[in-house]
């Protein structure tokens, strides 16, 4: 039986360094969370509060005929029961979503989905609510639904979006990159090319909270108060005025500690609006929170992309194009959250880390009878997708050239001296130095020694496969220029002001879920104006105490806040340097920052402390001329580029020959975000998501059936990975800092999550080549690796 | 958060008690014991009830592991975490921790019951094939007095035994025989998850020879399986990897699977085939005094 050992609280104080600026600390928001003071949503009780529940649809596909809602509204202790009518004579009944399409808050026609919200209840209790909609009778007449991406086009598919006028087919839209002809060309004239279908099946973020919100209409004030489990409350808000025509200074959106959102929690959900109208409606404050089976079946899914990689190469292995044909399943309504130019996310970048001579990409997207989303599950706006069809069609054409994979990476890097790089689909790389990373993680996996022993193991019938990925990532959106949602820019703001004592607070637009940003941003700020960490009190979370901002998701916390958490940092220090040379009595010229002080150039007897300023800015006595009292500044910082964060990642895995059984013994990840401000909290966000890689890997996916019920209602039937299916992860870093952000730092959020599922898909190839498998599709379980082992690898869809 | 719909809560004092709550409340009724299967169907409202008995206080009475000469006895409130840590348990059955170590976790090994496992009557339940491979029986009481039954006749469908609306299982009785030992396999997509396939096997040795030999599979059928013609291919043979590829064989001939999100039931039936192998090797090596 493993024994827990008691550690002494020692090791974790001295694990603590304190550092002012950059460095291993520990988190400061971990005491409460780790001592259950977290404060979320489902916490947040009011006086009168009720409860709400969604009634949903059973099924895929149906017409509404009748709904009887009066058995409900009998019950006593419900107080309010609302469907698709009742909304529509508001004009509420349909909301836009995050790519211009419309979505319903409650059927008023159709249901175009199983899960679909129908109708809600307002009641006492939550009990009750749930009880009550059993007593709401639903008439349905079936519709044949549309699962099969591969056959919504046909000219016989049910229409499933009639509510638009004049839709007489389920495309959703088309989109290209890059230049066909050219790539066309390339191909034509290549020594060798290899074509493979590759599908990334649909998953699900499936974060510990499910999604939630508490709305609190106050009707004399007429103010609106929101607590919800949003990734993006300031974006958040400015939707519901423009949709609801509430005005926007009346509205505040609270979005208290989140239990983790993966992209989850960036949409705006039917439930979050069916409570403000059924807080409107009763005059109550409105509780709706999402039980697990209603997150899995109806909240933002991911991938769902079924792709045709093709590669162009030279005989000794010169890659010189990839061509791609996808065919996207958006679900029901295109509720895909990117920037309103990037249909298909920053797809765009699967031309990988590779110097290419052409590339091209045609992707067509369809309607199906599925829950809406699409971008989520750290993807990093289908950087997931892109890194995934690259880093599995360079191993195909590694098998193709009997060629080492890491060897044919190495040989088609970009080479430093080549950044900024544009790639051919017009994607600017800011900074990379590829082969050092790919060295390290050689050396740290003992690449060489792996293949012999691998060798020696397939004489013995023993399958061990080795997979290699390395990938780069663009993210931290973006530069206003060419990059909003739904018209919202996506630079951030940020505010810091200093207290008379030397004590600050930071005002954030991002919104952790899990992050750390209570103490990155604390570290960012101490870094530049020298106040220690936990003297920075970091404010995220309230739109009413925080400046605008389009908030977390797609890796962007600290290439774009985070910058501004610099930059506005720096601003407050500019002006601690004046007030500092009226207390020296020197011109600023003469003073010298060494961190936490201004230092007169070569008396360092004299000196100011940043604390010292700011009591100074705020006391008696005279200031500097033109000099304001107080020390504060805000900005808003809009990024001139993307970051491109990369990582060298190496998996090795064993496979049971009897029961195809895949077990990951090691895994090797070598990441490089630029400049590293908590290196813990780094290899924290890259364990996270190495292990939601085993996850996409090995077991997860969203199945349906043929009549489009969903196959993973629950925990029991969507898998995710547990402790005992990960190795301890082996971590390492290089660092090269983006040119172009304050600090030099890129995103880590999602990189592993994005690089990982290839590294383990093609350990799992790899080993499986004694069985001339050249490619298999994830979900790897062991029925699917056996179905593989016997020349019958199987599509998921 | 799932909640499930109204219901009345018993909490039965002792063995009598819960039986005369039974007869008094009838098929409305059902028992709980550990929960972790019933109350997750409460939740999602698959199982509808007017009544809850809680029988945990009847784990005094109930929770046992007795070893006696020619059986052992398992009170049916006897929990995982008990029989995976119970030593006389794993020096008669080895099957027994080999399953539990992989049962689920520990949070529900602390809680759920052997007699919750049994009643519950998954197909995919793994102390189920365990107590077919070791022709266990069930002692199971009602108002009307107590009756034994085996496990073939225990199990009447998926989801469904012989207890009735008012009785209660009160103990699994295996019989004990020397020269044995027995081994428990299992593949799952993970940690905790039900099998897509799994085999227990006991065998029996005099001298050289088998003198018995058992396998129970669990997830390829409607119920937990014992496949008796493994049994009589494998009497009187000296154990070799022939005589284990000849029972894989007879397995997967012998068992019903379907495709289902675990797995197609062309997997499963080469798993019955390949764990049915592998779980006759391994009890024929602890008899043999080769540990794992």
């Amino acid at each position: 039986m493993t024994v827990v050992e008691p550690r002494p609280l020692d090791s974790f104080i001295d694990n603590d360094e304190k550092p002012i600026g950059y460095g291993r600390m520990l988190r400061k928001e971990d005491p409460r969370f780790i001592r259950g003071k977290g404060r979320y949503c489902d916490d947040v009780q009011l006086p009168g509060m009720l409860h709400l529940a969604i009634l949903r649809s059973p099924v895929a596909h149906a017409r509404i005929v009748s709904i009887d809602t009066s058995a409900a509204e009998a019950h006593p202790k419900v107080k309010a029961v609302v469907t698709g009518a009742a909304l529509a004579e508001k004009g509420l009944a349909w909301m836009p979503t995050l790519s211009n399409d419309v979505q319903a808050v409650l059927a008023t026609d159709k249901v175009r989905f199983q899960g679909q919200e129908v109708a809600f209840v307002v009641a006492e209790d939550r009990y009750v609510a749930r009880d009550a909609l059993e007593l709401i009778d639903v008439e349905y007449e079936i519709l044949d639904p549309v699962i099969d991406a591969r056959k919504a086009l046909e000219p016989t598919a049910p229409v499933i979006r009639d509510d638009i006028e004049g839709k007489t087919d389920n495309h959703c839209f088309d989109w290209e990159t890059g230049d066909e002809a050219a790539t066309n060309a390339v191909f034509d004239a290549a020594e060798v090319t290899v074509s493979q279908d590759i599908v990334y099946p649909r998953v699900h973020p499936a974060p510990m909270e499910t999604c939630g919100c508490v709305a609190d209409y106050e009707r004399v004030e007429g103010k609106l108060t929101l607590w919800s489990t949003s990734q993006a409350p300031h974006a958040h808000r400015t939707l519901y005025a423009l949709v609801a025509g509430l005005p926007e200074h009346k509205i505040r959106v609270i979005s208290p500690d989140i239990g983790g959102g993966f992209g989850n929690k960036v949409p705006i959900y039917p439930g979050y609006v069916c409570a403000v109208v059924g807080s409107i409606v009763t005059g109550k404050p409105v509780k709706w929170m999402e039980d697990r089976s209603e997150n899995l079946i109806s909240t933002g899914f991911a991938r769902d992309y079924i792709m045709r990689g093709e590669i162009a190469a030279t005989r000794d292995g010169k890659i010189q194009a990839i061509r791609t044909h996808v065919l996207a399943d958006h679900g029901a309504f295109n509720g895909t959250a990117a920037p309103v130019k990037f249909p298909a996310g920053f797809f765009g970048v699967f031309t990988g880390s590779y110097d290419l001579e052409a590339a091209y990409c045609k992707m067509t997207a369809v309607y199906t009878n599925k829950a809406p989303g699409g971008v989520a599950y750290a993807c990093s706006f289908r950087i997931t997708e892109a890194v995934y069809l690259v880093e599995r069609i360079v191993d195909c054409l590694a098998y193709e050239l009997d060629m080492d994979p890491v060897e044919l990476r190495i040989k088609n890097f970009i080479q430093p001296e080549q950044f900024p790089y544009t790639t051919k689909t017009g994607w600017v790389y800011d900074s990379g130095n590829y082969e050092p990373a790919m060295r390290l993680a050689m050396e740290m996996a003992g690449y060489e020694a792996l293949r012999r022993e691998q060798a020696e193991k397939r004489a013995r019938g023993e399958l061990m496969g080795i997979g290699v990925s390395f990938f780069t990532e663009a993210v931290g959106a973006g530069p206003r220029k060419n990059m909003d949602i739904l018209g919202l820019g996506m630079a951030d703001g940020c505010e810091l002001r200093v207290h008379p004592t030397g004590k600050a607070v930071v005002r954030l637009s991002v919104q952790s879920q899990g992050q750390g940003h209570e103490t990155t941003f604390a570290q960012i700020v101490a870094e530049e104006i020298g106040i220690p960490p936990a003297d920075i009190e970091v404010v995220h979370g309230d739109t009413d105490n925080t400046p605008f901002g389009l908030g977390t998701y797609g890796s962007r916390s600290t290439p774009v806040s985070g910058a501004a958490a610099a930059l506005v940092a720096r601003k407050v220090r500019d002006k601690a340097k004046i007030i500092a040379s009226g207390m020296l009595e020197v011109s600023v010229a003469d003073l010298e920052w060494q961190k936490g002080a201004f230092v007169v150039r070569g008396d360092p007897s004299k000196s100011v402390t940043i604390q010292a300023i700011a009591m100074r800015s705020y006391g008696a006595g005279d200031l500097p001329e033109g000099i304001e009292g107080g020390l504060e500044a805000q900005i808003c910082y809009n990024p001139e580029n993307l970051t491109y964060p990369f990582g060298a990642y190496i998996c090795v895995v064993d496979i049971d020959p009897g029961t195809a059984e895949v077990k990951v013994r090691r895994f090797v990840a070598v990441d490089d975000c630029g400049t590293r401000i908590n290196p813990m909290i780094i290899e924290g966000q890259v364990h996270g998501g190495l292990t939601d890689g085993v996850g996409m890997a090995l077991m997860e996916m969203i199945a349906f059936d043929e009549d489009g019920n969903c196959l993973g209602g629950s925990l029991m039937d969507y898998l995710i990975p547990t402790a005992l299916e990960v190795p301890d992860w082996e971590t390492g870093y290089t660092v090269t800092p983006s040119p172009h952000h304050p600090i030099g730092a890129k995103g880590i959020g999602e990189s592993a999550t994005v690089g990982s599922p290839p590294a383990i898909v093609n350990a799992v190839v790899d080993a499986l080549k004694p069985y001339r498998i050249r490619h298999a599709d994830m979900p790897l379980t062991p029925s699917r690796v056996w179905d593989a082992m016997q020349g019958n690898p199987k599509p998921p869809v | 958060m799932q909640v499930p719909a109204p219901f009345e809560y018993e909490r039965a004092t002792g063995v009598d008690d819960a039986i005369a709550l039974l007869d008094r409340l009838g098929s409305a009724a059902r028992l709980v014991a550990g929960g972790h299967s019933l109350l997750p169907m409460m939740k999602l409202r698959l199982a509808n009830l007017e009544y809850l008995i809680d029988i945990n206080d009847l784990h005094g009475e109930l929770g046992y592991i007795e070893v006696e000469p020619g059986q052992l006895r398992v009170g049916s409130m006897t929990r995982h975490r008990e029989l995976l840590e119970s030593d006389p348990l794993a020096e008669a059955f080895p099957i027994f921790r080999d399953a539990e170590r992989v049962i689920a976790d520990p949070v529900v090994r602390n809680r759920g019951t052997i007699g919750g496992s049994l009643c519950q009557a998954d197909p995919s339940e793994d102390l189920s094939a365990v107590c077919t491979t070791l022709d266990a029986s069930c002692l199971i009481r009602g108002s009307s007095g107590s009756r034994e039954v085996t496990m073939a006749e225990f199990y009447r469908g998926p989801y469904e035994t012989a207890v009735g609306d008012d009785e209660i299982l009160i103990e699994i009785r295996i019989p004990v025989r020397p020269n044995g030992s027995s081994a428990y396999e299992k593949v799952e997509r993970r940690a905790g998850d039900w099998a897509v396939v799994s085999c227990g096997a006991a065998v029996w040795m005099d001298g050289d020879v088998i003198s018995d030999a058992r396998v129970g599979l669990a997830a390829v059928g409607p119920n937990t399986t014992g496949i008796p013609a493994i049994s009589e291919a494998l009497r009187g043979k000296v154990p070799s990897e022939d005589l284990y590829a000849e029972a894989g064989a007879i397995a997967a001939e012998n068992c019903t699977p379907s495709t289902d999100m675990r797995g197609s039931a062309e997997y499963k039936r080469h798993l019955a085939n390949e764990l049915t192998r592998r779980a006759l090797r391994r009890s024929t090596a602890r008899i043999h005094g080769q540990g794992v």
